[in-house]
């Protein structure tokens, strides 16, 4: 089954008088449970790609049907409402608010969800021990490694349970340790039954995963499975 | 999500706290000096119309004696001066009077041992003390009694007293007042300078009968004092007035008085007019440094929202919307507006009693000036925050993720 299905996606920028196909008429499905890697050179077009996957952007065209749904031509509430319900991020740069502890840091998505102030709290709580942060619950982002911060960022994409995990060169900032600590928890949590993708330009990280899809000048032009 | 929204906004604040302060300053001052304009401004109308009202409020002074135009005889040898009787019939058929009291006065050295003093001499009757809001420090006033029986008595003021018996009470003693011996039976209470330097408590009164005949061979009355029930009925009463003695007075159509109507009320609706502008206008000055405080607010809210770009970006791809942005940074620059505002409202109300206390102008603390400051503060946060909130809420996700 299939959780997210593009159809001929076309996403083009107007450069002065020429445009810019970042995405050229892509066509590509992902089935649930699956864990697969986006490749490619810098500027093949997958940053594009995550940003219309993760709803932060809409498709100049095509169809992009997420759950049975087209949200291709969402509204930007809609596209909100579906990042916060359905998609959950994990950035290169953590992107966490350094101003909130890791147990707010969690629960943000679920203010936003409109849960309350009790029910976020033991969620987040949930969230981080699970992903092994148990003992800096009440931490700061700068009170924490790297690698502690990924995974905070982690537990903040699981925490309203998402259709998918998108992760932007999750490991782009970490070293070898931390790594393999990350990949070794999308892997966990792919055994448990979630979809991730995860963008990378490391080869030993796309080995790591079940399919790889390489992209280049916004085509898709290998799609390797390693079942 | 509203209380989410207060939260952070208060912990916004707190995480730069001088910043906060600085941007709330110009809401505190603003407030403060609205308030604090507008109190000590209407203090010293208050203290205006006390000053005139001690003259004697809701008062009418009809005198003897025309307007009389350039060139333009008044009507002599037709006897309308104004008579005791004049006073009796407008006492007797005008509506909404409390006093009448008709006067005659005339300077005359006083002589008591061997002291003497000038004085004004005032003929009246018995409640000129009401009217004119004397009170009776020591002895009595003299009765209607003593009036009618042209009695020698008198009531003196306290610099006529201090002049005259420097050494021990008055009461009982007596003076003479251009020679004539009269019995001194009270003393009235201080009631120092009039609003126009004249000392009030230099003054004699003696019954009106015994100053018209005894003292100043009179048949006539210079003036009539009248006392209104309240402010409101004065420009009634003064038409009644005017009507009943040009009847009395026999004065055709067209023709001019033969007396003149003073009005007090005119002057106080002048004084309170020229200080209800002066409070205007200091408030006025007020408003603009609130306005200027606002101005405050939109120029950190703009630094705060350009500062925050990342933090609105992450929040975006968690799931906020526009409403949800907006909300948050309108909370945001409502709190700084609220906070500010309610601490300038104190510290403009104490301010303004402080002030008043030290000038010594009554303390009126506007409740009306008080609210609409502090409406109009959450209204600068709201309308200054307005823009920058807007700027953030429309931020694009990628751009405002990507802003380092």
């Amino acid at each position: 089954m299939n959780v997210i299905e593009l159809k001929d996606i076309v996403k083009s920028y107007a450069m002065g008088d020429s445009t810019v196909m970042a995405l050229n008429h892509l066509t590509v499905s992902f089935e649930k449970g699956k864990f697969t890697s986006i490749v490619g050179p810098s500027g093949s077009g997958k940053s594009t790609l995550m940003n219309v996957l993760g709803c932060l952007d809409r498709p100049t065209s095509g169809q992009y049907i997420l759950e049975g749904k087209d949200i291709a031509q969402y509204s930007d509430d809609e596209l909100a409402h579906t990042r916060n319900a359905r998609i959950g991020f994990v950035f290169q740069s953590f992107n966490l608010l350094s101003k909130l502890t890791a147990v707010e840091n969690v629960a943000l998505p679920l203010v936003y969800a409109g849960v309350g102030l009790k029910e976020r709290t033991e969620r987040a709580e949930q969230a981080l021990k699970d992903v092994g942060l148990g003992a800096r619950l009440y931490h700061k982002p700068n009170e924490m490694s790297g690698g502690q911060r990924q995974r905070v960022a982690i537990a903040r994409a699981l925490i309203n349970d998402p259709a998918i995990i998108m992760a932007d060169e999750p490991t782009g900032n970490l070293d070898t340790k931390s790594t393999l600590e990350i990949i070794d928890i999308f892997e966990k949590l792919n055994k448990m039954g979630k979809t991730v993708i995860m963008v990378t330009h490391e080869p030993e990280l796309a080995d790591m995963t079940q399919r790889i899809i390489t992209i280049r000048d916004g085509q898709l032009i290998k799609d390797e499975r390693r079942d | 999500m509203l209380r989410e929204c207060i939260k952070m906004a208060f912990e916004g604040m707190l995480s730069n706290k001088l910043r906060t302060f600085l941007t709330m300053l110009g809401i505190i001052i603003g407030v403060g000096a609205v308030i604090a304009m507008v109190s000590l401004g209407l203090g010293m109308q208050e203290k205006v119309k006390e000053n005139i009202s001690s003259m004697g409020s809701n008062l009418l002074i009809v005198m003897s004696g025309g307007r009389t135009a350039n060139g333009q005889r008044i009507a002599s040898g037709s006897g309308a001066h104004l008579t005791y009787d004049d006073a009796k019939a407008i006492e007797k058929n005008v509506d909404g009077i409390k006093y009448v009291s008709p006067g005659v006065q005339t300077s005359y050295q006083l002589v008591a041992g061997n002291q003497n003093w000038n004085s004004s001499v005032q003929g009246m009757t018995p409640n000129i003390i009401d009217i004119r809001n004397y009170t009776i420090a020591e002895g009595r006033m003299y009765t209607e009694k003593e009036m009618t029986s042209r009695d020698r008595v008198c009531v003196i003021g306290q610099t006529v007293a201090e002049n005259l018996f420097p050494e021990g009470s008055p009461v009982g003693k007596t003076m003479r007042i251009n020679k004539a011996p009269f019995r001194v039976i009270g003393v009235l209470n201080s009631k120092g300078q009039s609003s126009m330097g004249q000392d009030q408590d230099d003054i004699v009164f003696v019954p009106l009968t015994t100053a018209m005949q005894r003292l100043m061979g009179l048949t006539y009355i210079r003036n009539i004092t009248i006392q209104c029930e309240n402010e409101k009925l004065i420009d009634q009463v003064q038409s009644d007035v005017v009507a009943l003695l040009r009847q009395r007075h026999k004065i055709k159509t067209g023709d001019d008085d033969d007396f003149s109507v003073r009005n007090l009320a005119e002057i106080i609706k002048t004084a309170q007019e020229t200080t209800g502008s002066i409070t205007l206008l200091l408030a006025i000055v007020a408003a603009i440094s609130l306005l200027v405080g606002g101005i405050g607010i939109m120029n950190i809210m703009l630094v705060s929202v350009t500062e925050r770009t990342r933090e609105i970006g992450i929040r975006k791809a968690l799931g906020a919307t526009y409403h949800d942005i907006l909300l948050q940074f309108l909370v945001e620059s409502m709190v700084i507006g609220v906070t500010g505002g309610t601490t300038g409202m104190i510290l403009g109300t104490i301010v303004s009693v402080i002030a008043a206390k030290v000038i010594g102008w009554p303390v009126v603390v506007s409740i009306l000036a008080t609210i609409i400051s502090v409406l109009f503060s959450v209204g600068i946060g709201l309308f200054f925050g307005l823009y920058p909130a807007k700027k953030a809420a429309l931020l694009d996700p990628i751009e405002a993720l990507r802003y380092e």
